[in-house]
């Protein structure tokens, strides 16, 4: 009797989990099922030369996704170069440098830049970030680098170095906080053999600590970059929405998401709503390319 | 046993002590080492040993809350001063840990000669001669020679051990630590890692601690015996394992505790 409750049991567990299981993969499944569908007369349309045209014209019905991939990807590399740097020393600092007793409490609170919506940072960005942009980082960097193209025309506050901006902080909890698990996986004796050899702190934490950390701080870069492509209400609030494909930093700009954020409510045409869809499936395309990226770097990470 | 008593004292503790937070694990050690001696340190678990050793090249203060105090006289210049440079001291008194600890993203070439790339030492022909007398040293380059590219971690742990010696000889320190070198190894690593031992004392003072008494008994020339973070004996190995002064060493290498 005992018996056949405990089987009627498991094979009840058994039997919710893997639906379970189904459903979260149906639902993946669908989604690219309806992005497909929706996509389908802009892929017809426009084929793959979607890809590499320029004009976005909702009026004359005229649809290329180039400033859109343009935007997003720039403002996520921009955004790595300025996070990475920066994570990697948080997470040095926090594993080296803060006793146990604090690290707790300051990567808690690094975390907690994550938990911060979308939308506030967006609101900070307007009425903070982007007249500190204009006022103060834009002339500056025109005085000293006004040589280099990328820091050349006029700032009006909001375009693409404030959306870098705004995104470098978004992604600093996430590349910071991977960064830090892998830092304290390093053991404590490969710290001493670095030590012992007669390292300075500094050649303890290149030799013991960053160097067999590489490919996972890839993996964390990585992530972070997933996080950006896809990242929407504070770069549609800060990045000008201009399709437009632009040497200058300074210049406003927009993303696949921003753009998809600002037009959907307003498409029209069938043409317009379904090249939205085929920008959709292009951002998701690479966002899980990335995501899939990081995992096998970390895969071959643990392993070895 | 060979006379020992006109060697000169390369390395000397006074009054060393040491804690971790609140709690003291060597309390007040007074004790010479001559140059190109084995010495041995022994002892129950937990009887300092370890982190007095750890003391000798302040490797003990990289630990969160760990201090110490005393004296530590490397061929006559405390350790301690604050005017010594730590850097300079680890270069000067090498290390040996328990576990097998090579870096595991350099090659067997690449960590045997890391010490000198440290320090600024980059030409090709001297990292390959000391890396070669280091390797011989070790009792690994026939072993090793034709394979120098392939990664550390790719060696039995032996062969990892032997590695971790040639790389802490590679910076030429006149004294090597040696904190069980052998324990987390079989027999037959562990009898190679002995027999290489009378190789390196022509050359270094070693200090080593063991939990193998046989060890201690087989290749020091002077052994020390650690009680609740004293020195309870030291003296030549011959006469401590023959003829025990203290009641509690004679307990200890007998079998009766520990």
């Amino acid at each position: 009797m005992i018996k056949l409750k405990s089987k009627t049991q498991d094979a009840l567990l058994f039997y919710i989990l893997r639906t379970i299981a189904v459903v979260v993969i149906a639902l993946l499944l669908g989604i690219i099922f309806v992005l497909l569908h929706s996509a389908w007369p802009s892929i017809k349309a426009n084929g793959l030369s979607f890809l590499l045209r320029k004009e976005w014209n909702p009026v004359e019905d005229n649809y290329g996704a180039l400033p859109f991939i343009f935007g997003t990807l720039i403002t996520s590399f921009i955004a790595l170069l300025i996070a990475t740097p920066v994570s990697i020393l948080i997470a040095l600092f926090i594993t080296e440098y803060l006793p146990k007793s604090f690290s707790r409490i300051i990567s808690l609170l690094v975390e907690m830049v994550a938990a911060i919506p979308s939308i506030v940072f967006g609101l900070w960005g307007i009425f903070y970030l982007a007249p500190f942009v204009k006022n103060t980082l834009a002339p500056f960097l025109k005085l000293h680098f006004g040589f280099i193209p990328l820091f050349q025309g006029p700032s009006f506050g909001i375009g693409i170095l404030t959306a870098s901006l705004i995104l470098s902080i978004m992604i600093v909890p996430t590349i910071s906080s991977i960064c830090r698990s892998i830092f304290e996986l390093v053991p404590a004796h490969q710290k001493e053999a670095s030590y012992a050899l007669g390292s300075t702190k500094y050649e303890m934490i290149k030799l013991a600590i960053i160097s067999p950390s590489l490919s996972g701080i890839s993996s964390a870069v990585v992530l972070g970059l997933g996080r950006a492509l896809g990242e929407t209400m504070a770069v549609t609030m800060l990045i000008g929405n201009t399709p437009l494909i632009s040497t200058s930093v300074f210049a406003p700009a927009a993303t696949m998401a921003s753009v998809m954020a600002n037009e959907y409510a307003d498409a029209n045409t069938p043409l317009h709503v379904s090249s939205l869809c085929y920008l959709a499936l292009i951002l998701f395309l690479v966002t899980f390319l990335a995501n899939l990226f990081a995992k096998s770097i970390v895969k071959s990470f643990s392993r070895g | 046993m060979t006379d020992y008593n006109h060697a000169k004292i390369i390395l000397e503790a006074k009054k060393l002590e040491a804690w971790f937070g609140d709690f003291q694990a060597v309390k007040g050690i007074t004790v010479d080492y001559r140059e190109k001696t084995i010495n041995a340190i022994i002892g129950p678990s937990g009887c300092g040993k370890s982190t007095y050793l750890r003391c000798l090249n302040r490797i003990h203060e990289e630990i969160e809350g760990a201090r110490t105090a005393g004296e530590v006289l490397l061929e006559g210049e405390n350790i301690y001063d604050k005017k010594v440079d730590v850097v300079d001291v680890r270069r000067r008194i090498g290390m040996v840990f328990q576990k097998p600890n090579p870096f595991p993203s350099m090659s067997i070439l690449d960590n045997v000669v890391i010490g000198l790339r440290l320090q600024g030492i980059s030409k090709r022909s001297t990292l390959l001669e000391t890396a070669e007398s280091c390797l011989r040293k070790a009792a690994l380059w026939d072993e090793v020679k034709d394979k120098l590219s392939s990664m550390g971690t790719s060696l039995s742990g032996g062969q990892q051990q032997r590695l971790c010696i040639a790389r802490a000889l590679a910076v030429n320190p006149p004294v090597l630590l040696m904190d069980e070198p052998t324990s987390a190894l079989d027999p037959i690593a562990t009898a190679k890692i002995e027999e290489l031992m009378n190789e390196i004392k022509k050359d270094y003072t070693v200090i080593i601690v063991t939990h193998n008494m046989q060890q201690a008994a087989r290749i020091s020339d002077f052994t020390s015996f650690f009680h609740y973070g004293n020195m309870v004996e030291h003296g030549m190995s011959s006469n401590i394992f023959t003829n025990p002064k203290e009641k509690s060493t004679e307990d200890y290498i007998s079998g009766r505790f520990g």
